[in-house]
């Protein structure tokens, strides 16, 4: 009888399996929710959701589903009256809104406006992307209004109150990242090295052997310290530009990257490196660092990860005073080249598809420049450039 | 066997039917949540009000699963065995069972925190999958099965600083304690200071989440901070009369050390507090 249920939150996007539907309907059998649909809609979702990310799409299949409803543009016509619709929509309208919608034309015009700008989300957000909240220029405003209202609404016909699957609180939680997290921390569990640092706390069973038996077979103990990872990572991120559209895949990278590695350093730059690099954005006009000084700093031992898009004018890389930012006395692949002879293990990162790198001539620049040690930022991508980094 | 809350602890229904799913259907229960709204203490309270026994295991950075259900103490071995001691005969004196073990074999039903199962090594969880599905695991040292009597109550709770692998999260339930709304931490508040004025709670409630809206705050105060908030302005008479007389907004708030907690937090606020008064003056 779930199984259609079952289909739907799958098809939602939300990874359940059959061993979950199999304990919905055990927990079913046992009266855990029985006859009741907000009990129903709590037993499935702690069955079936494992992540809070997945709560919204859950929400949706799940109102989708017990609606008995095909689209949204069915609930627009059947289920809420036009004239109620527009009661709640004025009320959430400022003065200034109001004075847009005239501009419009009229409230009809707004409401055709409103629906195709709901079945646009509907169609995105199946698509997998996460939306949040209309545009700026969106006629609706941003702060007083936003589509799924209407779903809110749409409830109080009843007079009841809103169900909790309608309210999608957990809306901002979705996220639809191929780089999962832990993808990214299991992709960088290559770059171990073990080495004994701390107190010596582990018994080593071979010298303890060796000692005993010196020993004329009584005990003695020794112990070694405790393996650790020890290896050492500098990571340089390219910050602003071209680089906002990939901010997100970069703060996961960065995330897995901290609990990762205990001897993480991190600096910033724009578009390519130059003679100084900056530790917090905030203040990057002041608190600038030599990268001179990161190269006799951070001795040959460090691994030197670079996170860029490297997608920028080829004077930025190839001609002093090419920055775009400041006029830089050395040209940035001379940095660059100090960076690959002084750290033997380098590697660039890079968010841009691969399949699109050969579009921009600064992607084979800098490629060149890092000697064919540049990766996609996927997980294939991230593996490749850890085997290269403990080859 | 049903889990409602007890008098100490506000369980929504949303949580009490995680938890009563958990029980009935013998599933581990993954709890997930801001830190401060109450997850480990959820393991307590439940044990408390179906008087089961506790058992707890801290998972740090360094525990390994297999110390969860066992270890062979060689060593204490080898040095019996250097005095002569008799015990050294049988291996099993030398068996050191561990939290998982000791669950199993409870002779009342127990229930099993593991808490903060996300500060060990990514692995980690995919080592326990068949303990925590079968409820029994293999001693090699001994040759024995120890299967529990009595399936105890796992409760595991995360901070989601790694993410859990799939296979793990498909044998759990899943429930994520939301920030509690208004209402709920009104009752939170009562459950414990029955006794405080009604008029101090109120302020401090709007104090604490105009707190909470303040956009760049790096931790939000939570739930056990606000009730430790409350408590020191219940024993300290000049800052509930400061909260009480003055306009909120334009002031740090009394005593504001128990809800933020690091200084650039601090700094913040007292920035706000300061553009708020020239604001009004």
């Amino acid at each position: 009888m779930l199984i259609d249920f079952f289909e739907e939150v799958r098809a939602a996007g939300v990874p359940a399996t059959p061993r979950e539907l199999l304990d919905l309907i055990r927990g079913l059998q046992a009266d855990l929710a029985f006859a009741e649909i907000d009990d129903f809609y709590l037993l499935a979702r702690t069955c079936l959701v494992k992540d809070e990310k997945y709560y919204d799409r859950f929400d949706l299949a799940f109102s989708s589903y017990f609606k008995g409803i095909g689209s949204l543009d069915e609930l627009l016509e059947k289920v809420i009256p036009d004239e109620w619709l527009r009661q709640t929509f004025e009320k959430f309208l400022s003065e200034e809104d109001r004075k847009k919608i005239k501009s419009l034309g009229s409230l009809e015009k707004l409401m055709e406006e409103f629906k195709k700008r709901l079945e646009e989300q509907k169609e995105r957000h199946a698509g997998g992307s996460k939306w949040i909240g209309t545009g700026g220029t969106s006629p609706f405003g941003h702060g007083g209004y936003h589509p799924e209202g209407i779903r809110v609404g749409g409830e109080s016909k009843n007079r009841s109150a809103a169900k909790v699957w309608e309210k999608r609180e957990f809306r901002n939680f979705d996220d639809s990242l191929s780089l999962g997290n832990r993808n990214i921390q299991v992709a960088l569990k290559r770059l171990r090295q073990f080495a004994r640092t701390g107190a010596a706390e582990e018994l080593d069973l071979d010298s303890t052997i060796k000692a005993t038996a010196r020993n004329a077979g009584y005990l003695d103990l020794k112990m070694v310290r405790e393996k650790h990872n020890s290896v050492k990572v500098l990571l340089l991120l390219d910050v602003g530009g071209s680089m906002d559209d990939h901010i997100e895949m970069v703060e996961e990278l960065f995330t897995a990257c901290r609990t990762e590695f205990k001897h993480l350093e991190h600096y910033y730059f724009h578009n390519c490196l130059y003679e100084s690099v900056w530790k917090d954005n905030n203040r990057r006009f002041n608190e600038r660092i030599p990268t001179m000084d990161l190269i006799h700093k951070y001795g040959p031992d460090y691994k030197v990860i670079f996170v860029g898009d490297a997608s920028m004018s080829p004077y930025e890389i190839a001609v002093a005073g090419g920055s775009v930012e400041h006029f830089n006395q050395e040209p940035g692949q001379v940095w660059l080249k100090r960076v690959t002879n002084n750290w033997n293990k380098t590697v660039w990162l890079n968010p841009v598809p691969e399949k699109y790198w050969g579009y921009t001539q600064s992607i084979s620049m800098i490629n060149q420049l890092m000697e064919k040690r540049m990766y996609p930022l996927t997980i294939e991508g991230l593996d490749a450039a850890m085997k290269e980094l403990v080859k | 066997m049903k889990f409602t809350g007890t008098k100490n602890y506000v369980a929504t229904e949303e949580l009490q039917l995680a938890v009563n799913a958990a029980i009935t259907l013998q599933r581990p229960l993954l709890i997930k949540g801001e830190p401060g709204t109450g997850k480990t203490l959820l393991a307590e309270e439940v044990a408390a009000a179906l008087d089961m026994p506790l058992i707890t295991w801290h998972v740090k950075s360094t525990t390994k699963a297999q110390q969860g259900l066992y270890e062979y103490d060689a060593v204490s071995r080898l040095r019996d065995s250097q005095l002569g001691t008799d015990k050294v005969h049988d291996i099993s004196n030398y068996i050191v069972p561990g939290k998982l073990w000791e669950a199993f074999t409870s002779e009342k039903q127990a229930v099993l925190l593991i808490d903060e199962v996300d500060k060990a090594d990514i692995e980690f969880p995919n080592d326990l999958l068949l303990e925590l599905d079968r409820m029994e695991f293999y001693v090699y040292e001994t040759q024995e099965t120890i299967k529990a009597s009595q399936r105890p109550l796992v409760i595991i709770t995360s901070n989601n600083e790694k993410e859990l692998p799939d296979a793990f999260l498909r044998r759990c339930f899943f429930h994520y304690i939301r920030f509690p709304d208004r209402e709920t931490m009104q009752q939170i508040v009562d459950v414990h200071f029955p006794n405080v004025q009604q008029e101090l709670v109120e302020k401090a409630l709007a104090v604490f989440y105009d707190l909470r809206d303040i956009a760049g705050l790096k931790k939000k105060p939570s739930t056990s901070e606000l009730v430790d908030w409350i408590k020191l302005l219940m024993s300290d008479e000049l800052a509930r009369d400061q909260l009480l007389s003055k306009d909120a907004s334009s002031s740090v708030p009394p005593l504001s050390g128990a809800l933020v907690k690091n200084e650039q937090d601090a700094g913040l606020l007292e920035r706000l507090a300061f553009m708020m008064r020239r604001q009004n003056s």
